[in-house]
C-alpha cells in the first residue's frame, strides 16, 4: 500500500514544480520494475539479434565470395537477395517495436506518469 | 558520346541559377520561421515544438549527407556490390537509435549529449569529455562535406583553379553560418526538411525512371551495368573493393562495424531528438527517419547500377569529380542540362545544410557543456549562453571553411566513415552504460570517452588513411604501421571494455541514478 501512496504523490508532482517527484519510490514500485524489465527483454534481445544478423551477412560478405556471386535468377545473386533482406529485416523489426511499444510499453508508462486520465 | 561529358557537364548557368534559387528560398524561410531574441531553447532545440513527422524527415536530411547521396551511387556505379554495402550499414544502423537510445536519450536530456551522460556523473569533468567528443566528430565530419563541395564545385560550376574552388567553398560557408545565425536550431531544421524532401522525391524519381528504362527487370539493369563496367561481371559480386587481401576484407568489417554502431552516436543526429516535445514523438522520428533510409537506399542500387548501365564507369571515374560525379552524370543522361541542374542543387544543399546542423551542434556543446556548465558551473548569466553559441558557431564556421580549402580533394566517403568510427568509439559505449547500467560512474564514462577517442585518433593517425598509401593525406613519408583504414572493430570493443572496467575501478556515484532509470523510461520529471 505504500508504494500506491508514493505513486498518488508522484502523479501530484509530474505538473506543478512544488518538489520533486520521489524518484526512489518509483523506482522500487512493482509496476515500475515490470515496466523496466519487459522493456528490457524486447531491446536487448532484438538488439543482439538484428546486430548478429547484420554481421554475419557482413562477414558472408567479406568472406563468402563463391556463395554470394550464386546467381539466383538472370543476374540476381544471392548477395543481393541477401542485401534487399536487410531490408525488410530492418522494417519488420521496426514495425514489431512499434507494436509492442503502442501495447506494452505506453499505457504502463501512461499508468505511472498518471496523465492517463 | 560519354567523351564530350568528361570536360564539364551541363550547363554552369543553369546550374548556378538553381542552386541560388534554392538558396533564396531556404534563407527566406530560415529568416520568416527564426524566433527574435531567442533562448537556450529556442536555438538549440527549437522549442522542442516540431511533430515526430517533421523531425524524422530533418534527421534523415541530417544523416543523408553529400557522402550518402554522391558517394555511395558512385561507390555502387565504379565498384558494384561492394558499394552497396555501404548503404545496408548506414540503413541498419537506425535500429539502434529506435531500440535503444532515441526515446531514453530524449527523456533525459535538454539540449545536448553532454546533459545525458552528465545527468548522475560529476558534472565539470564529464561535460567537458563530451564536449570534446562532440567537437572532434563533428570537425571530421565537416571536414568530409568541405571536401565533397570542392570536388562538386569542380564538375558542376566547371571551375577548376584552386582559387576558385576555396571562392565557391567560401561563400557555401557563409551561407551556412547565416543560417545557423538567423534560425537557429528551428531554421536549421526547416533547411533539412526542405533538403530532404527534394533529396528524396528527386532519387525516387530517377530510380523509377532507370528501373522503367530496363522494364522494371532488375536482372536486365544489373546485366547492362556489368556489360559497360570495366571491372565486367564482378561488379555484381562481392569483393571488387574490399576482397584483395586478407587486410581488406578485415578492414570491410571493421568499416561495417563503425557504420552500424555510429549512427545512434552521432552528436547531430543526438541533439535532433530534443527538438520534439516528448519521448513518443523522438520514436516516432526515428520511425519516419528509417522509412525514408529504407527508401534512399534502396534508390541508391539502383541509381549506382543504373549509372554504370546508362553512363559507364570509365566515363564516371574519368570525370572531373570521379566516382562522386555517376548521380550527377547520370541525371544529365536522362535528365538532361534542367535535371542535373536540380541534382546539383540538391547536392550543394545537402553540403549546407549538413554542415549547419553540424555547426550548430558543436557550438551547443560548447556553449552549453563547456561555458555554462564547465566554466560558469551551472549559472552563466541570462543571454549569455546563447551569445557564446552563435559566436561559436561563427568561429567553427570559419574553421571548417579552412579545413574545407585544405581538405579539397580527400576521399568523401572514408572522412565520413571515420566520423561514424570515432562517434561509434567515444560516445555509444558511454550512452548505453549511463542508459542501462546503475553501477556506471564518473570514472567509467571519462575511460571510455578518452579512452575510445584517444585509440580511434592514434589509430587513424597511424592508418593508410594519413600515410603510406597511394590516397594518403600526407604523401611523401610513410609512418603507418596499423594496417586498417577504419579502426572501428579496435577501438569500439576497447571503449565498451575500458568503460566497464573504469567503472569497477572508480567509487560509485550513488546519486540521481533513481532520477535517471525512471526518468529515461517513462519521461517523469523530464522538460
Amino acid at each position: 500500500m505504500t508504494t500506491t501512496t508514493s505513486f498518488s504523490r508522484a502523479d501530484h508532482f509530474t505538473g506543478e514544480a512544488e518538489s520533486a517527484p520521489d524518484f526512489e519510490a518509483i523506482r522500487n514500485s512493482p509496476e515500475f520494475v515490470r515496466l523496466r524489465r519487459r522493456l528490457l527483454r524486447f531491446i536487448f534481445p532484438v538488439s543482439a539479434l538484428f546486430l548478429v544478423w547484420y554481421l554475419t551477412y557482413v562477414v558472408l560478405a567479406a568472406y563468402a565470395h563463391e556463395f554470394m556471386s550464386e546467381r539466383v535468377w538472370g543476374n540476381v545473386t544471392v548477395g543481393l537477395l541477401l542485401g534487399l533482406s536487410q531490408f525488410v529485416t530492418t522494417v519488420v523489426i521496426m514495425l514489431c517495436y512499434l507494436r509492442f511499444a503502442k501495447r506494452r510499453v505506453d499505457p504502463a508508462v501512461a499508468e505511472l506518469r498518471g496523465d492517463n486520465a | 558520346m560519354t567523351t564530350t561529358l568528361a570536360a564539364g557537364v551541363g550547363e554552369p548557368g543553369i546550374n548556378i541559377g538553381i542552386f541560388l534559387a534554392v538558396v533564396a528560398v531556404t534563407l527566406f524561410i530560415v529568416y520568416r520561421v527564426s524566433t527574435r531574441n531567442a533562448s537556450a531553447a529556442d536555438y538549440y532545440a527549437a522549442g522542442s515544438a516540431f511533430t515526430g513527422v517533421q523531425n524524422g524527415i530533418a534527421l534523415s536530411g541530417d544523416y543523408l549527407s553529400a557522402a550518402s547521396f554522391l558517394g555511395i551511387a558512385g561507390a555502387i556505379a565504379v565498384n558494384g556490390y561492394d558499394g552497396f554495402l555501404f548503404s545496408i550499414g548506414f540503413m541498419v544502423a537506425w535500429l539502434v537509435p529506435l531500440l535503444l537510445i532515441a526515446e531514453r536519450f530524449r527523456n533525459t536530456g535538454r539540449f545536448t549529449m553532454g546533459d545525458v551522460i552528465s545527468f548522475r556523473m560529476r558534472q565539470r569533468p564529464v561535460r567537458a569529455a563530451a564536449a570534446n567528443a562532440t567537437l572532434v566528430i563533428s570537425f571530421f565530419y565537416m571536414l568530409a562535406q568541405m571536401a565533397g563541395a570542392g570536388g562538386l564545385v569542380a564538375l558542376l560550376l566547371d571551375i577548376h583553379s584552386t582559387g576558385g574552388q576555396a571562392l565557391v567553398i567560401a561563400v557555401v560557408g557563409v551561407i551556412m553560418i547565416s543560417y545557423v545565425l538567423v534560425g537557429g536550431m528551428k531554421g536549421t531544421t526547416w533547411v533539412q526538411i526542405i533538403k530532404a524532401t527534394l533529396l528524396l522525391v528527386c532519387v525516387v524519381m530517377m530510380s523509377v525512371f532507370i528501373l522503367g528504362k530496363f522494364g522494371f527487370n532488375l536482372s536486365d539493369l544489373l546485366g547492362k551495368a556489368a556489360q559497360n563496367n570495366a571491372l565486367g561481371e564482378s561488379v555484381l559480386d562481392p569483393g571488387a573493393r574490399y576482397g584483395k587481401s586478407g587486410t581488406s576484407r578485415l578492414d570491410f568489417v571493421s568499416l561495417s562495424l563503425a557504420l552500424v554502431l555510429g549512427a545512434a552516436a552521432l552528436p547531430h543526429v543526438l541533439m535532433r531528438f530534443y527538438t520534439v516535445p516528448n519521448a513518443k514523438e523522438a520514436r516516432r522520428s526515428v520511425v519516419w527517419a528509417t522509412w525514408a533510409m529504407v527508401i534512399f537506399y534502396l534508390s541508391t542500387l539502383a541509381i549506382g547500377y543504373g549509372a554504370s548501365a546508362i553512363v559507364g564507369s570509365t566515363a564516371i571515374t574519368g570525370a572531373p569529380g570521379g566516382e562522386n560525379s555517376a548521380a550527377p552524370l547520370l541525371a544529365f543522361h536522362v535528365g538532361g542540362a534542367l535535371l542535373l541542374g536540380i541534382v546539383s542543387a540538391v547536392a550543394f544543399t545537402t553540403i549546407l545544410a549538413v554542415v549547419a546542423g553540424l555547426t550548430l551542434t558543436a557550438s551547443a556543446s560548447f556553449a552549453h557543456d563547456v561555458y555554462a556548465n564547465v566554466i560558469k558551473r551551472g549559472h552563466p548569466e541570462p543571454g549569455a549562453e546563447v551569445r557564446v553559441a552563435r559566436l561559436t558557431a561563427v568561429v567553427i564556421g570559419c574553421l571548417a571553411i579552412g579545413g574545407g580549402i585544405l581538405a579539397t580533394g580527400q576521399n568523401v566517403a572514408s572522412l565520413v566513415a571515420l566520423a561514424f568510427a570515432l562517434a561509434a568509439s567515444a560516445n555509444l559505449p558511454t550512452l548505453l552504460y549511463t542508459l542501462f547500467w546503475r553501477g556506471f560512474n564518473t570514472t567509467g564514462t571519462l575511460w571510455s570517452i578518452y579512452g575510445g577517442l584517444g585509440s580511434c585518433l592514434i589509430l587513424i593517425v597511424f592508418s593508410p588513411v594519413v600515410s603510406g598509401a597511394s590516397n594518403s593525406i600526407v604523401t611523401g613519408v610513410d609512418f603507418h604501421w596499423f594496417p586498417l583504414s577504419n579502426p572501428g572493430i579496435v577501438s569500439i570493443p576497447l571503449s565498451f571494455v575500458l568503460g566497464f572496467v573504469g567503472a569497477k575501478l572508480g567509487r560509485p556515484e550513488g546519486t540521481r541514478d533513481a532520477e535517471l532509470e525512471v526518468r529515461s523510461i517513462t519521461g517523469i520529471g523530464a522538460g
